[in-house]
């Protein structure tokens, strides 16, 4: 008995150093995002199925160990994610913390990552400031932020002719930040700045400010503002026929989601910024109909974009041919990334991925074809242009 | 639950009075030693955010149940508590102890404003003032510069507690934190057991009578108000040094609903009730997060039940009548 015992440990032993490469023997990721608020439909559920899709088309496997994904919804709450962040590297063994959606959460988990040398990549939190002020080794930034927002939206429909602009902005930081990103791009390219009006956030009325906005005669209203609010003037923008007279309506923060729930009559003619089309090309097509195949849904920037981490990790994983959390970063900063998020992406020193950004229009139901045949390309922004470059990003690590 | 209202037999009351008075100190006695031990059973970070919410819910019913004032304002004081807290510690480079002292006296001067104006007016009219101030209170954290807006406010490491204890060691931590929120509950129990407590607890019974006996009934509330605040406020910021940050959430009026619904499962005007309800709450977030339920349902499910059920709370029902809050 005893001898067999022996040699079952020494069997034991001999098996180890194979899987000794990946900790655990396990890699686990971890999804924490708002699965049951305001961005469930941004995120949510639909995130976590990319992930795991994500792991299934790589094999459910990376260097023999086996590949898990767990989620967790954050309710929004910046404490919640930080206590099951803590909790998911302190006693579940995870190795990355991925999608984070609001940028409080995505700066709160990115900075105990640093502490706890993990690693964390961010789609769905649009502060510059993750891979700006605050950015660190391990922590990386895909799908999109805000200033790629303002110089899609701003830059391309500056170029396109519409050159005189009107904001409507949130009336706090966010809005703020993306009105003067966003003006600061239009002046750049020769446009100018008609006005502004400030709304309170999460307002229901926007009449006032629509008035003003269709009477200040500017060619586009941007709107400087996010969720329930973007949708809510959009809402009413329709009622006063704001795009059928004439002027141009580009939300500076909207997502293919978000226009399935508004619907084609109501969102026609918006023009927004997204980094990434299902009906791009094939391999976007390809996975865009597997995604809705299993969720009901087409993926916008921010669930292709957890795909598009996910396998990017992993694929660091296997090229540093570990999971230690450094060779990993190396990797994942060094490796170019090509799936069906982006063929064409790299990742700069701050930890940004620069892929290019589309400036999209929302067809009217007349001309769409089919089922999810929501965006016209109007136009293509390089990735370099987009994201801010790495050198004056603000972030220490490049200087 | 064998309660003889009336009977010849004296013997059986005299025995439960006295063995409801060894349970009474029995209780806190398990529940500390419940305490000291509970991070070696659980998740340190997750009992710690359980012990300041339920100093933050034990000060909330500091005015609920003994005071009878419904505030609707509370998240003004627990996240002003943790946004002064983190500000101080991050800029102004002070150490954890003084933080939280900086964020108690913040919360406290806002309280005393928040509640001279509000207690101007009572009932339903008090709960809409609170409500509306601390709504105020939001939207100046909301474009306020120093909070960050919805980036919120990150500290770096969490530093040493009087320069030399390190707080990064999560028991270190522990008991710190431990350690304040004792503290706490000794002076809310201290509160309400002293001739202040029984003077509020006459005003929530009887305001007329007590304004009839002569006491500045106003003066009364308004301390009730300022103690809570200033407890929420060292709530609040023991918080934010737990999980170094401090953001909108904490000052949202979704805030102020939470620690209601948490004295409301637990037990209005019981010393234990708040304690349990905030367990029963945050072991109920933390754990519905990584499941498939959806979070908020079952919140408003669990307190649908409480209301139609138990309506003294999971404390006040297990507890006889005499012994245990009011309300029923």
């Amino acid at each position: 008995m005893r001898k067999i015992l022996m040699s079952a440990t020494c069997l034991g032993a001999l098996s180890v150093p194979a899987m000794a490469e990946v900790s655990d023997g396990v890699v686990k990721i971890g999804i924490l995002n708002d699965q049951s608020g305001v961005y469930a439909d941004f995120g949510g559920k639909y995130s976590v199925a990319a992930a795991e899709m994500a792991v299934e088309d790589f094999g459910g496997k990376v260097l023999d160990a086996p590949v898990q994904v767990i989620n967790a919804d954050h309710q929004n709450k910046p404490d919640v994610a930080s206590n099951i962040a803590r909790q998911w590297y302190d006693t579940e063994q995870v190795d990355a913390i991925m999608e984070l959606t609001t940028s409080s959460v995505g700066l709160a988990v990115q900075a105990l990552s640093l502490e706890k040398k993990k690693i964390t990549i961010n789609t769905g939190a649009a502060t510059t400031e993750l891979t700006g002020p605050a950015c660190t080794p391990f922590g990386f930034h895909w799908a999109y932020d805000t200033h790629a927002l303002a110089v899609g939206t701003g830059g391309a429909i500056v170029d396109q002719g519409g050159d005189s602009w009107f904001f409507l902005t949130a009336d706090y930081a966010f809005g703020y930040a993306l009105e003067g990103s966003t003006s600061e791009v239009v002046t750049a390219k020769g446009g100018t700045v008609a006005g502004s009006v400030r709304h309170p956030l999460a307002t229901t009325d926007f009449s006032s400010f629509l008035l003003q906005a269709q009477s200040s005669g500017a060619k586009v209203i941007g709107l400087a503002n996010a969720g329930l609010d973007t949708q809510n003037s959009i809402k009413q923008a329709a009622e006063f026929g704001i795009v059928t007279s004439g002027q141009r309506l580009a939300a500076l923060l909207f997502t293919l989601a978000e226009v399935h729930g508004l619907g084609l009559d109501v969102a026609q003619g918006l023009t927004l910024t997204e980094s990434f089309y299902w009906d791009r090309n094939d391999e976007s097509r390809e996975f865009a109909t597997r995604f809705k195949e299993r969720t009901g849904m087409m993926p916008n920037m921010n669930h292709a974009g957890t795909y598009s981490a996910v396998m990017s990790y992993l694929k660091a994983i296997e090229a540093a041919g570990t999971d230690e959390t450094e060779a990993v970063a190396a990797k994942l900063h060094e490796l170019p990334v090509s799936d069906a998020f982006t063929q064409t992406g790299k990742v700069g020193p701050n930890g940004r991925l620069i892929s290019d950004v589309y400036l999209f229009e929302v067809k009217s139901p007349d001309e769409s074809t089919g089922e999810f045949d929501y965006y016209k390309l109007l136009a293509t922004i390089p990735g370099d242009q987009a994201y801010a470059d790495p050198a004056q990003s603000g972030c220490p690590l490049v200087q | 639950m064998a309660h003889p209202t009336s009977g010849p037999a004296a013997g059986p009351q005299i025995r439960e009075i006295r063995s409801a008075g060894t349970i009474r100190m029995a209780i806190p006695l398990v529940a500390l030693a419940a305490a000291l031990i509970a991070p070696f059973w659980f998740y340190p970070i997750f009992v710690m955010k359980f012990l300041c919410f339920a100093l933050f819910a034990a000060a909330f019913n500091l005015l609920l149940g003994y005071t009878g004032l419904l505030s609707f304002g509370h998240a003004a004081f627990f996240g002003g508590g943790a946004y002064f807290t983190a500000h101080v510690v991050k800029i102004w480079g002070l150490t954890p102890e003084l933080g939280l002292i900086v964020g108690t006296l913040g919360a406290a001067a806002l309280g005393l404003v928040i509640g001279a104006i509000a207690l101007r007016r009572s009932g339903i009219y008090f709960t809409m003032i609170t409500l509306a101030l601390a709504q105020m209170f939001y939207f100046f954290c909301l474009q306020a510069p120093f909070t960050h807006g919805e980036d919120g406010l990150q500290l770096g490491p969490r530093g040493h507690l009087f320069g030399v204890i390190d707080l990064g060691q999560a028991m270190n931590l522990y008991y710190f934190v431990l350690a304040v929120v004792l503290i706490g509950m000794f002076v809310i129990w201290r509160f309400v057991n002293s001739p202040f407590g029984m003077i509020l607890r006459s005003i929530r019974d009887n305001e007329q009578r007590a304004i009839s006996l002569g006491y500045s009934v106003q003066a009364y509330k308004l301390g009730a108000f300022v103690m809570s605040a200033a407890l929420s406020g060292l709530a609040g910021g023991l918080k934010a040094l737990v999980f170094q940050l401090a953001t909108l959430t904490d000052v949202a009026w979704q805030m102020s609903g939470e620690v209601v619904l948490m004295t409301l499962i637990g037990g209005i005007g019981t010393q234990a009730g708040p304690v349990v309800g905030s367990g029963v709450f945050i072991a109920l977030q933390n754990n519905l997060a990584t499941s498939d339920f959806p979070v908020t349902i079952i919140m408003g499910v669990v307190f649908m039940v409480c209301v139609l059920v138990f309506r003294r709370g999971i404390v006040g029902n297990s507890l006889p009548r005499a012994s245990g809050g009011r309300l029923g």
